[in-house]
């Protein structure tokens, strides 16, 4: 790190999972190592945008809120998207998507999931933190990046560091209320090639039942209760899995796999979400019910390019 | 021979190469030459490549390369693809303490296959392994073929606690932890060599294609290379 950083937030109270995040870790993938990564990365990339950084700045991932308190070190400019975790500055009520300023002495407070399940506050410049292979994305489970580089998330005491710097905030182009990944309950899925090892009643039943959120839902995956899916194969060579990968062990309830997921497996799959809807499943409560919808790769993709181009 | 491969899509910008059906040995000069092939022909827009035992998983940059023209490079790749020749990837020997301090599920094993302790010892040691494919963690390398005889299945409540450095077997597969993790193999022994340091590096220090051979050495050896030999508790 070098010597013109300074600490701008110090944990005076850690909640239950506060992770710095950036735009994942690529290019790594055959080593074993994941990808880690803001699991919402729409949201995550407008909190960037409104400070005008570059859109995979490192920023914090606040999880469910928790009780994670920040106290404020230098004034500063900050940016909140994403969930709805009842933020606070001081006692004043801190909505998502906007930029706010802090000064020194304050306290930045996060509480409990009142919509959506993560939050992501970004700091002018990026969090600077360590760059292991390629990237300042913490992956506890691997141990690597985050404020130590060593994969831990934050804990009480730990100080945030930057690179002090004005900025001119910026207003979202949208109704932050409205937030594309905090809205709608469908989550479209590019069918893969192993769609045809499920039974039709399967297929029928994947995409017309409600799915309801499992409270066995992290970073790494999260597991969908429903109507049981059958396979002819049970399980199969593992092979590479992909970010939204839609895997179906043997009990019929499907697994999504997100951005901490485990780099090779051998269970079948119906396809990967979009990553439009891995975003938007990542903000998804246990018990939240979801839809499936098939749709083509074109139609994927032409709904990325449209997502990405409003960062313009 | 020639491939009956398959291209398959797996998402949005991710296709899969299915180059055979089942693991066999005979597979990895064909995934390690299509590894490089597939490197260079899609460059720079090559976002990530993943080999494993019969597959390759590519995912792309769809910003700048259209499917069609992803599907074209890898086409022109497999239409000309070599298998590797003999010499593959690099050969290690691993040196390993066995011992059931360290490998609790020595004598697991060998009451499994009907044999000693010291012969389970060098039945593991007995032959090179191939690495398959990375996966699990950083640096975790999936090595085979492990003799039939020894060959016992993963435990039924795995570990939560794996410490580095441990050396494993499930079914005809073996491997060694690069990290501490959870984890349901059969432990046999530990190595002292720091495997999550390389691969932490971005120099990981199997990869797939590489030769594996285990060489025994004693407890005092294992400590003089730095090794923790902190007991491992039995299984539950």
């Amino acid at each position: 790190m070098s010597d013109a950083t300074h600490t701008l937030l110090r944990v005076e109270k850690a909640g239950p999972l506060a992770l710095v995040v950036d735009g994942g870790r690529f290019g790594v993938r055959h080593l074993g190592v994941t990808q880690g990564g803001a699991a919402d990365w729409i949201s995550f990339r407008w909190a960037n945008w409104m400070l005008g950084n570059a859109l995979d700045a490192a920023a914090l991932e606040v999880v469910l809120g928790g009780g994670l308190t920040l106290e404020v070190e230098q004034d500063a400019t900050l940016a909140l998207t994403g969930a709805d975790l009842d933020a606070r500055l001081d006692d004043r009520p801190l909505a998502p998507g906007a930029a706010f300023a802090v000064v020194a002495g304050q306290r930045l407070s996060f509480h409990q999931p009142r919509d959506g399940l993560r939050a992501y506050l970004a700091i002018p410049g990026g969090l600077a933190t360590p760059v292991v292979l390629g990237s300042r994305s913490a992956t506890p489970r691997e141990q690597l990046g985050g404020q130590r580089g060593d994969g831990s998330p934050l804990v009480s005491g730990d100080s945030l560091e930057w690179s002090p710097r004005q900025v001119r905030a910026r207003r979202l182009p949208f109704d932050p209320t409205q937030g594309i990944t905090l809205r709608g309950n469908r989550l479209a899925l590019v069918p893969g090639a192993q769609i045809g090892l499920f039974s039709g009643a399967s297929l029928y039943r994947a995409f017309n039942a409600t799915w309801r959120i499992d409270t066995r839902a992290d970073r790494m995956g999260v597991r969908l209760l429903g109507p049981e899916l059958n396979c002819r194969q049970g399980s199969m060579v593992s092979e590479g899995i992909p970010m939204g990968a839609v895997q179906v062990p043997p009990d019929g309830q499907p697994i999504v796999l997100l951005n901490d997921r485990q780099t090779i497996g051998g269970y079948p799959r119906l396809g990967a979400l979009t990553p439009l809807a891995a975003a938007r499943l990542a903000q998804c409560l246990p018990g939240k019910e979801v839809r499936l919808m098939a749709t083509s790769r074109e139609w994927a993709l032409a709904c990325y390019r449209r997502c990405l181009e409003a960062f313009r | 021979m020639r491939l009956q491969a398959r291209i398959e899509l797996t998402a949005m910008d991710v296709l899969m190469v299915r180059l055979f059906e089942a693991i066999d040995e005979a597979n990895m000069p064909w995934i390690v030459a299509a590894d490089s092939a597939l490197r260079e022909a899609f460059g720079d827009l090559l976002i990530d490549l993943v080999p494993s035992y019969t597959t390759l998983m590519l995912h792309y940059d769809c910003l700048r390369l259209s499917h069609d023209e992803a599907l074209a490079r890898i086409e022109a790749v497999l239409l000309h693809l070599e298998p590797a020749d003999g010499g593959l990837g690099r050969r290690h020997e691993i040196p390993v303490w066995y011992d059931p301090s360290v490998g609790p599920e020595l004598v697991r094993v060998a009451e499994h296959a009907g044999l000693s302790v010291e012969e389970v010892v060098q039945c593991h040691c007995g032959r090179d392994y191939h690495v398959f494919a990375l996966g699990f963690a950083p640096g975790y390398g999936f090595m085979g073929m492990v003799e039939e005889a020894l060959a016992t299945p993963r435990l039924k409540t795995p570990r939560r606690r794996v410490p580095a450095g441990s050396v494993g077997i499930a079914d005809r597969q073996t491997a060694i932890y690069p990290l501490l993790s959870p984890g349901g193999w059969n432990i046999l022994g530990r190595t002292a060599v720091p495997l999550f340091e390389h691969a932490r590096r971005g120099d990981p220090l199997l990869l797939p294609g590489d030769r594996v051979r285990f060489m025994p050495i004693s407890r005092s050896e294992f400590e003089r290379q730095g090794g923790d030999a902190t007991p491992l508790e039995a299984a539950p």
